[in-house]
């Protein structure tokens, strides 16, 4: 049984300009000991999916489809067992460490804190605990009384991460755990993240907007744009190999360095992501495609078999209704 | 669930990870005491180069001792009209440095004891409105939406009653006691506090750590006393600071208007009594001035403090 199932999820957010369609109609599945990861450009879903998955969009926020944790549906919990359920099936290491840690309160008490609000151990133990933890993320246990000043950027995301681990969830969900860190920092930050997944076997949902990361922690890739998941697939073919314009887009943008094929063409992407509210119709992406056809803006896309083991939402992938059938 | 789950290779990180942990004793109670210890230690240290706030607190700590030792200097009976130790309306002399009101009593007498009242009214009311305020200001702000709305209309009623004709009606149907004044103050002057507390509140439960509390599976409750509160205790404390030196004033202004309660002797009664008595007018100088630039001196004493706590605890003023 995967530890993670998301079945046809809507997002829907609701504001006073009109409903805000976030993430429409996402499927996917994480099984024990894989990374998913989840790419794609700002504002296209990836953060809102892991919002979702512990509830923790406003009351106003519409979520639909089913979020399958560990087999239990977190949508249809009622707030008690939802607060037992977080951190304890999932955790969430946030983006932006420097913000996510409560700046009046030592790092060793909101470690702990995770601990103790779940009842796991008492103070003692979760103390003993917690030091366990610094030491495990690569932290000093003497750091345990420091405030979160006291620490720089990659310090601090080390014990979000210790964080992340307190309850020794199934899922973890790394939300751009790398942002604001500079390459050296990141490059530890994902070493020391790719390990402790495989020493402990975690589940997790790594979400980033960088794709050369990704092709390096992941088992599979999910692509998203404006929403919805365009291509999935193992994550080296995905990356090397793209079978949707978009992701051949966001795989261009991160040339490799001493790539001959990369040398003088640093490639980007023309316009900018769709407005939620007014998303294109047919393919979403046809306004910005570099090999958009004419039945592009009608056709309605949906993942279709791009090959052996993975699937993208493009027209021109081999399992896609062919052009004629299309136009008719 | 119920107990923690050993970790899964305790032969590569339980080791060393006893005797790296600081010297601190390991109880969390001592952990606790030692933290605050320090806590109390860095912060006088910062405290005590503010001039300002230095001046404020020595005024201060003279007004509390004597109020504290009043009962030491002052004999109840010499305060009782009947048992009145001197003459009527004496200037300053030898036997009273502030000469006697109209009953004979020593002004001097009269001021060291009715400290005890003003600062008493000051600190319960203070008590009150920081209570009602924070409870008010916090639950608005954390829940939002309709509870906010409702809090909101009930603070901003609060806010536009005129305080004196409040604290006239309910002293006629109250009665004139100590405890009715201090309920006065308080009702009229936490909705302030209870602003600040909001908007502020508004402000903490937005930043990220909050939200990554609740996806830690933090209650309300929790969430408010463990992130939230602390992090608007500051604004809190420094306004706390003021609100008790308008406390104090606004004890004297009712006494002045005689709403106060006339069996005890405070700075505000003793100077309703000297207008009662005509003492503006009668030129009974020595009467009307002592209580008066007490009550000066305490509110700049607290203000001075405010300011001072607001210099200490805001890093975004503080000099490094």
């Amino acid at each position: 049984m995967s530890v993670l199932s998301v079945r046809d999820l809507h997002v829907t957010y609701r504001t006073k300009g009109g409903d805000v369609p976030a993430v429409r109609d996402v499927t996917f599945d994480i099984d024990k000991g894989h990374v998913l990861g989840l790419a794609g450009e700002s504002g296209c879903g990836k953060s809102t999916i892991a919002g979702a998955i512990l509830r923790l969009h406003s009351a106003r926020t519409r979520i639909e489809g089913e979020i399958l944790l560990e087999g239990q549906d977190v949508l249809a919990l009622r707030p008690g067992p939802l607060r037992a359920v977080r951190w304890t099936g999932a955790s969430i290491i946030f983006q932006g460490a420097l913000h996510a840690l409560n700046p009046v309160r030592r790092v060793g008490d909101q470690i702990a804190e995770a601990i103790t609000v779940h009842k796991l151990a008492g103070e003692r133990e979760a103390r003993v605990r917690t030091a366990e933890l610094l030491e495990h993320v690569g932290l000093p246990a003497r750091r345990i009384d420091d405030y979160p000043h006291e620490l720089s950027g990659g310090q601090k995301q080390r014990v979000m991460i210790a964080m992340a681990l307190a309850c020794n969830p199934s899922l973890v969900i790394a939300d751009e755990p790398t942002t604001a860190l500079d390459v050296m920092v990141q490059a530890q930050v994902l070493q020391l993240l790719k390990s402790l997944q495989r020493e402990l076997g975690l589940a997790m949902l790594f979400i980033t907007h960088d794709l050369s990361v990704l092709a390096e922690v992941s088992d599979r890739i999910a692509i998203m744009y404006a929403g919805k998941i365009v291509e999935e697939g193992a994550a080296d073919r995905v990356f090397h190999e793209p079978a949707h314009p978009y992701t051949t887009a966001l795989a261009g943008a991160f040339p490799e360095i001493g790539d001959m094929r990369f040398r003088g063409k640093p490639s980007g992407l023309g316009g900018d992501p769709p407005d939620p509210q007014q998303i294109p119709s047919g393919c979403p992406f046809h306004p910005r495609c570099p090999v958009a056809v004419d039945a592009c803006p009608t056709l309605d896309v949906d993942l279709w078999s791009a090959g052996e083991d993975r699937r993208a939402a493009c027209i021109h992938v081999s399992g896609a209704p062919s052009l004629s059938e299309a136009s008719t | 669930m119920s107990t923690i789950e050993t970790p899964r290779q305790p032969s590569e990180f339980t080791v060393g990870v006893e005797a790296d942990l600081p010297p601190a004793p390991r109880d969390p109670k001592k952990i606790r005491w030692a933290r605050r210890r320090r806590a109390i230690t860095g912060f006088w240290r910062v405290y005590r180069k503010n001039k300002m706030g230095m001046v404020g607190l020595v005024l201060l700590g003279v007004f509390v001792l004597v109020a504290l030792a009043a009962p030491l200097m002052v004999s109840p009976d010499d305060l009782r009209p009947a048992t009145a130790p001197g003459i009527s309306f004496q200037p300053p002399s030898s036997e009273f440095p502030l000469g006697t009101d109209d009953f004979g009593r020593s002004v001097l007498d009269l001021v060291i004891y009715g400290s005890r009242i003003s600062l008493l009214v000051g600190f319960a009311a203070t008590v009150m409105t920081m209570v009602v305020g924070t409870a008010v200001g916090i639950t608005g702000g954390y829940y939002g939406g309709r509870v906010d709305t409702v809090m909101n209309a009930f603070t901003n009623w609060f806010l536009v009653i005129p305080w004196i004709p409040l604290a006239i009606v309910l002293a006629s149907i109250l009665g004139r006691s100590l405890y009715n004044t201090i309920l006065v103050i308080g009702l009229t002057s936490w909705a302030g506090t209870a602003r600040l507390v909001r908007a502020d509140t508004l402000s903490v439960k937005e930043r990220p750590y909050v939200e990554r509390a609740r996806a830690l599976g933090a209650s309300s409750w929790h969430l408010v006393t463990r992130h939230i509160l602390p992090n608007v205790m500051p604004v809190i404390f420094a306004n706390t600071v003021l609100t008790v030196a308008l406390s104090i004033l606004a004890e004297t202004t009712l006494a002045l208007l005689g709403l106060g309660d006339p069996l005890s002797v405070s700075w505000g009664t003793v100077i309703f009594d000297a207008f009662d008595a005509g003492a503006l007018s009668a030129g009974l100088w020595w009467w009307l001035i002592p209580p008066g630039v007490c009550i000066c001196l305490v509110t700049l004493a607290f203000t001075m403090c405010g300011y001072a706590l607001d210099e200490v605890l805001n890093p975004r003023i503080r000099e490094r």
